[in-house]
């Protein structure tokens, strides 16, 4: 319990601070970078290598390869039906959070198949 | 456009936006420890990924141009474009992103935390940037081919009645 409390506190100032760095920045497109910072990572690793060890943080690292490209995809597919077909923000980035976990976890199966 | 730092953009925000991101963030965070607790850290990993903050970010970016149209009757609604915007910038960043893991996943069992995450996010930040600038330069060659198209000079000079300087 203790480490889930301490997870959202590190994971909450991370997340913050970085969209509050976002918020100042311009012009938007440049802002939008900081949206892709790697806060949850960061707030992460350092608890993960003291409680499992350093090699089990590194293979955490190599998964979150496929989620970076999965969030490459998601953040395509929604800057594209924001400015192409003008949808509001809040249901086209909710919505889309399932497009980011299938294309995670499909191209996570993909990848272990293609290893096997 | 140039890149340039406003700090009176902090004001903007209300306290409450700053508590939705704090919990979203947190909350993402715990999640993605409590997955990789429960079914390994080969799928808890592509959790660290995760658009944490995107969906608030996003809304909020709409909503302060909402606000804004809104005080300036002659402003021209453009939330949901800038939000898109938003979302491109984020792509761009995602491959940073892909760059901070890779780093990570390499140095993490040969060198200390501390300096595997310095070295990542400089990793992360220079992919990003560098993303964004060669986005920009390829998006003004493509506009600048579009406009040579478009202004022809010898259609241009045939309409105008100039006389032209090529047979």
């Amino acid at each position: 319990m203790t480490e889930i409390l301490l997870r959202v506190i590190i994971g909450g100032i991370v997340v913050s601070a970085f969209a509050a760095i976002g918020d100042t920045l311009k012009p938007k497109s440049f802002a939008g970078l900081l949206g892709a910072a790697p806060s949850v990572a960061l707030a992460t690793v350092v608890l993960t290598v003291k409680e499992h060890g350093a090699m089990y943080a590194s293979i955490e690292a190599r998964s979150m390869i496929l989620g970076a490209v999965a969030f490459f995809i998601y953040a395509s597919v929604a800057s594209r039906l924001m400015i192409r077909k003008k949808w509001a923000a809040l249901p086209v980035s909710s919505l889309a959070l399932l497009l980011w976990l299938g294309a995670a976890v499909g191209l996570w199966f993909g990848f272990h198949r293609l290893m096997s | 456009m140039k890149v340039a730092i406003n700090l009176a953009a902090l004001k903007r925000s209300k306290w409450q936006e700053y508590f939705v991101r704090f919990i979203f963030g947190g909350a993402v965070t715990a999640v993605a420890g409590i997955i990789a607790k429960h079914y390994g850290p080969e799928i808890g990993g592509l959790f660290l990924a995760t658009p944490a903050i995107f969906p608030a970010a996003a809304t909020l970016v709409e909503k302060h141009e909402e606000k804004k149209a809104r005080a300036d009757s002659g402003r021209e609604l453009r939330a949901h474009e800038l939000a898109g915007v938003d979302a491109a910038g984020a792509a761009m960043g995602s491959v940073g992103l892909a760059a901070f893991a890779v780093v990570v996943w390499q140095l993490l069992p040969r060198c200390p935390v501390a300096s595997v995450l310095g070295a990542a996010t400089l990793g992360w930040f220079t992919v990003a940037v560098a993303m964004w600038l060669a986005r920009k330069i390829v998006w003004r060659g493509v506009r600048a081919k579009i406009r040579r198209r478009w202004h022809h000079p010898r259609i241009t000079s045939e309409f105008s009645g100039r006389k032209q300087s090529h047979p």
